[in-house]
């Protein structure tokens, strides 16, 4: 797999300039990275780019806002909409509030698998270590929300079903159930950015012209689909979290 | 029955397009090259079915997601909703069997130096 791999030549620069500092912090703390020349892995610095690039871009577009909207606006006005229709379509009106979780999470990812599309970058998505952080993130965010919204007890006694005699039973498969959702929610979305990443490089090592470029349209499409399928499932979770049951 | 026949002869050709494997000479790790080839076909044949597999599925959802919107045309929005959501986890599972097989592929077992 290594041989597959070329270096990013953002992740050089950035450590060329920013690795001997990072290199003395992570002496302090005592921590010997494996690669000394480049202590910082390339898709960390994609993820570090990626993060900026969505702060600026939306921070700068997201001034100077008028009650009449500018074309600028109403495209920022679309995006917010889009991930409230979300929430609202699953978990109600109350789900407004998951916005900012919802909307950071979609973006970020969504910006991810697009920018491996631009040469000389490369998707941090297509790293488990990153689709496992956004998973636990939304796994971390959903129990907290639901114990916020039910109480402890309460939220704990769901998982023993609604029957108590069969809760020894429900309450290991609720437990393994609730473990396996961010092992699912990473490995999708890794497998499929990894796959389709290396299906672009398989296909340009034969054909380097033209024959890449339907695989990269599809790329686009898998793109979308795979935020959006992140998205809705982070949405599900949350309802399922959050939502009172009735009969009680 | 048909589709009985359809897989059967699927994990024929599969079998088949492994078998000249089976045929090469053993090379100068002689002792591990069986396992070598064994994973070269197990790597292959997990993605083959799996895809086989996750094709069949997802066409059968796809074509009743069509019958139902050709029947009732309003509720579009909504099965196509649905039907997005279903066709992508059909394709996690498919996913998984191609990490499996990009793993074994990839890491080679039995082919030490």
């Amino acid at each position: 797999m290594e041989g597959l791999e070329h270096s990013v030549y953002v992740a050089d620069l950035f450590n060329k300039l920013f690795g001997k500092p990072i290199l003395a912090l992570l002496g302090l703390l005592g921590i010997e990275p494996k690669n000394p020349h480049s202590p910082v892995p390339d898709y960390l610095v994609m993820v570090i780019i990626v993060a900026l690039l969505l702060i600026i871009l939306l921070g700068l577009a997201s001034r100077k806002l008028s009650l009449i909207p500018s074309s600028r606006q109403s495209f920022l006005e679309t995006i917010l909409q889009t991930f409230e229709g979300i929430l609202t379509d699953i978990i109600g009106e109350t789900g407004k509030k998951y916005l900012p979780m919802i909307g950071t999470i979609g973006l970020f990812i969504f910006c991810s698998n697009m920018i491996g599309l631009v040469p000389g970058f490369m998707s941090p998505t297509s790293k488990l270590n990153v689709t496992a952080g956004c998973a636990l993130a939304v796994f971390v965010y959903y129990h907290w929300q639901g114990i916020k919204a039910q109480g402890p007890l309460r939220y704990l006694k769901h998982f023993t079903g609604p029957i108590p005699a069969l809760a020894p039973l429900l309450l290991p498969i609720e437990i393994i159930s609730h473990f396996s959702r961010p092992v699912s929610l990473s490995l999708r979305l890794f497998g499929n950015i990894f796959a389709e990443e290396l299906l672009i490089v398989i296909i340009a090592s034969i054909v380097p012209f033209v024959l890449p470029l339907p695989f990269m349209a599809v790329a686009i499409f898998t793109a979308v689909i795979q935020s959006f399928v992140f998205v809705l499932l982070a949405c599900i979770y949350i309802a399922g979290a959050v939502i009172q049951e009735e009969e009680h | 029955m048909k589709k009985t026949h359809a897989f059967g002869l699927l994990l024929f050709f599969v079998l088949l397009a492994g078998s000249p494997l089976l045929a090469q000479e053993a090379g100068a790790v002689a002792d591990k090259a069986p396992l070598y080839k064994l994973s070269l076909i197990v790597g292959g044949a997990v993605i083959t079915l799996a895809a086989a597999a996750g094709a069949f599925c997802q066409a059968k959802a796809i074509s009743s997601a069509c019958e139902g919107i050709s029947r009732n045309p309003g509720s579009a929005p909504t099965i196509r909703f649905i039907m997005i959501f279903g066709l992508v986890l059909i394709e996690t599972l498919v996913i998984y069997a191609l990490l499996i097989a990009i793993v074994i592929l990839m890491i080679q077992w039995g082919n030490y130096k």
